[in-house]
């Protein structure tokens, strides 16, 4: 069961999987996540899905090694096995055709990006796609990305590729340049956070993804709770995907520090 | 006329049943004091996570089978939900027929080692034994039952019952509800799936009940006997997410039972509510029961905090303040809005987390919690209440004292203010009729929803009840889902 069919370096420390999960690669749409185990000790793991094959009956999923759990699931080699899989959670993204989308994404964020770029070309919009690293290296899913956007930008802090630079002035720039209709945002809380402030500034309505913590993903913990416009929601099933003008960074950003 | 509706004990005219009777007066039967349950010490016990309660040996189960009066017109069994034959079960055990005494409890209740445990009898069967009226300690009904579905045989399965061909029933969830109608659903001959979110099966009894309340091999044992009569466990499954409805309907199954529970922690919506280490029972009892954190081997993390408060004076709320100081913690404070006297748990954990060294801040409601540069909550600050004028629910309700504020320094809270039903499967199923508060409407006698070939029970209607009412619904609905097929 959830057995690796292949695996793929993306970085020294960013793996790609192609996990076998017949039932949740029929069932998942852009937006869902899945929560996964390694070992009957094994932490429980949210990872928003890449992408998916049905036919084949795949899950995609991108993963960064910063800890315990994520090092054993980078470790695992194809003909090993999950022990659990579960999905798809959340709810999905609601694919609208807009205009022109600017898709931003940071580091392992081009993960789950990826889908909702496909589906927001798939639905008609000119999708500009904006990928930021630290440096070169960091940049995943370019070839992906490219062939669903009319445009790409490629942002890293270092300038080892594409333009030198945060994210943001890769965002800002095109918000100069021509009227954008919808930002969709996925990456580090802090770098989502200084994209909302941005597009706030130019009242474009912004979607942000969030990765909290959580331990069954069903509704039960409480641990993924954010501060959506004042109000309480779980990111786990009132998300994962929130307007990024009314949620709380720094409260988020706080949270994920607690272990 | 007769009017009497009280239910009687079936078999209670028998010959030894009466020579039982005869055998003692009531003056002699009430002479015998009621039996003390052996436990852990608390020293050791909150050391470990050993089940506190260590059960009746077979003399003392006689001796306090032999206190209960057979009375004429049990009222104890109006006390139990289910109604559970209490004379006939306890007569058995008196004799030393404890499988017969086994099997009486499984006519009604498919989970006696379970709610021997952790049903509230003070407030059921035995708040009604005859003893009360005589001013005098009821009869130990629960460690009774516990007794004898501990010791008793239970009934040999077979999968060989149900036919390859068989209609198929769906059950979402594994809990208590789900358990109980898939039993009584296999044992009618239907195969029967149960399909569990979790990587365990078992529910709340498994995630959130401790060990040292109710250990996982008493459940397993549950499970296993489920198995063993044919019914098909699959984990990770949501149903609504990773299978729908029409998913279920197209693999073949005519009938789906959602016993998704009240899997929905709330929260109170102070300030200072979602700082670090502030969280619900549900994720504290969580990541300590169902993931192992805290022990080798187990990469879950979990906060070991030094002073911990619980906020809520429930069940739950009894076995977050006993987990908290087996993970360590030097001073637990259970703080909770009305007197002792309103709490709901159950008056056994209460005593248990009392002997524990858990101290208790009644009259008291958190108003906000404050925290470091780090945004860890340290202090909370809390209201100090007195009791008004009865509520609704008949108990007095907590008012504030005015001006009355004190803060508190704590390092960990955790929130066990009650839960809501889980949205999940309301949400994913269209013309499914759920109420305000977001559970699944169902008629009332057969707990069939909107939607004719979809019946629910335990929390999911009820919103968060008991183990016992769960398991009744389960099998209230497998008779009318059974019924419903058959006609």
């Amino acid at each position: 069961m959830f057995e690796i069919i292949a695996k793929s370096r993306f970085s020294e420390r960013v793996v790609c999987l192609i996990v076998k999960a017949p039932m949740i690669a029929r069932s998942r749409r852009p937006g869902h996540f899945v929560i996964v185990r390694v070992g009957e000790g094994g932490e429980r793991i949210p990872l928003t899905i890449a992408d998916a094959d049905p036919e084949a009956g795949t899950i995609m999923l991108v993963v960064q090694n910063v800890g315990v759990s994520t090092e054993k699931i980078c470790a695992l080699e194809p003909g090993q096995c999950f022990t659990d899989v579960v999905g798809p959670l959340g709810q999905p993204t609601k694919i609208e055709k807009r205009g022109t989308v600017v898709c931003c994404g940071g580091g392992v964020g081009v993960a789950p990006l990826l889908p909702i770029i496909k589906a927001m070309k798939e639905k008609g919009n000119r999708v500009i796609s904006v990928l930021a690293a630290r440096t070169k290296d960091l940049i995943i899913l370019e070839d992906q990305v490219r062939r669903y956007s009319d445009e790409v930008v490629i942002m890293t802090d270092d300038g080892s590729y594409g333009r030198k630079g945060l994210v943001t002035a890769g965002v800002e720039e095109i918000i100069t340049r021509e009227p954008v209709h919808e930002v969709v945002t996925i990456g580090p809380a802090i770098m989502m956070k200084f994209v909302a402030l941005l597009t706030k500034q130019y009242e474009i309505p912004t979607m942000c993804s969030l990765n909290a913590i959580m331990v069954d993903g069903t509704g039960m913990c409480g641990a993924c709770r954010v501060s959506v416009g004042g109000r309480t929601r779980f990111v786990c099933i009132d998300g994962p995907e929130f307007d990024a003008h009314q949620v709380d960074f720094d409260q988020l950003i706080m949270r994920l520090r607690a272990y | 006329m007769n009017t009497d509706t009280t239910p009687k004990s079936p078999g209670r005219d028998d010959a030894w049943r009466r020579e039982l009777r005869d055998a003692l007066t009531a003056k002699q039967r009430s002479a015998i004091g009621r039996v003390e349950m052996p436990e852990l010490d608390p020293a050791y016990r909150i050391t470990c996570n050993e089940e506190v309660n260590c059960g009746l040996t077979r003399e003392q189960a006689v001796e306090e089978a032999t206190r209960c009066m057979d009375c004429p017109t049990p009222t104890c069994m109006q006390g139990c939900p289910v109604s559970i034959d209490i004379p006939g079960f306890i007569k058995r055990i008196q004799i030393g027929d404890t499988d017969g005494a086994a099997s009486v409890l499984r006519l009604t209740s498919a989970l006696p080692a379970v709610c021997g445990r952790v049903c509230p009898q003070e407030r059921q069967c035995e708040s009604r034994c005859i003893y009360n009226k005589m001013g005098r300690k009821p009869v130990a009904i629960g460690y009774l039952e516990r007794f004898a579905a501990d010791n008793g045989a239970r009934p040999e399965g077979s999968s060989a019952a149900v036919a390859a061909d068989a209609p198929r029933i769906a059950v979402a969830g594994s809990g208590p509800a789900g358990l109980s109608f898939a039993g009584d659903m296999a044992l009618r001959g239907y195969r029967v799936t149960v399909f569990e979110a979790l990587h365990e099966i078992g529910g709340v009894l498994k995630y959130g009940i401790p060990e040292f309340r109710l250990p996982n091999t008493v459940v397993d044992r549950e499970i296993d006997y489920l198995r063993s009569i044919g019914v098909e466990f699959v984990k990770d499954c949501v149903i609504g997410k990773t299978l729908s409805y029409a998913d279920l309907k197209a693999q073949g199954f005519v009938g789906l039972f959602v016993a998704s529970g009240a899997g929905l922690p709330r929260f109170m919506g102070i300030p200072g509510e979602n700082a670090a280490g502030v969280m619900s029972s549900n994720e504290y009892l969580t990541r300590i029961n169902l993931m192992g954190a805290g022990r080798p081997g187990y990469d879950t993390p979990v906060d070991r905090g030094h002073r911990v408060a619980v906020i809520g004076g429930g069940n739950t709320a009894m076995d977050s303040v006993r987990t908290a100081r087996r993970m360590g913690a030097e001073e637990v404070l259970l703080v909770y809005r009305r007197s002792e006297e309103e709490m709901p748990a159950r008056a056994e954990e209460i005593k248990h987390a009392r002997q524990e060294g858990v101290t208790f801040l009644t009259l008291h409601n958190p108003v906000e919690y404050l925290t470091d540069e780090q945004g860890r909550v340290r202090a909370m600050r809390v209201q100090r209440m007195e009791l008004g004028e009865p509520d609704a629910s008949g108990r007095r309700s907590p008012v504030p004292v005015e001006g009355a504020i004190d803060e508190i320094p704590v390092d960990e809270v955790i929130v066990s203010v009650g839960v809501s039903p889980n949205p999940l499967i309301p949400n994913a199923i269209d013309g499914l009729e759920v109420s305000r508060r977001g559970t699944i409407t169902v008629d009332d006698d057969s707990l069939r929803s909107s939607i004719p070939d979809i019946y629910a029970g335990g929390d999911i209607v009820r919103g968060g009840a008991t183990v016992i009412l769960a398991m009744g619904d389960g099998r209230r609905a497998a008779a009318a889902m059974h019924r419903a097929l058959t006609r």
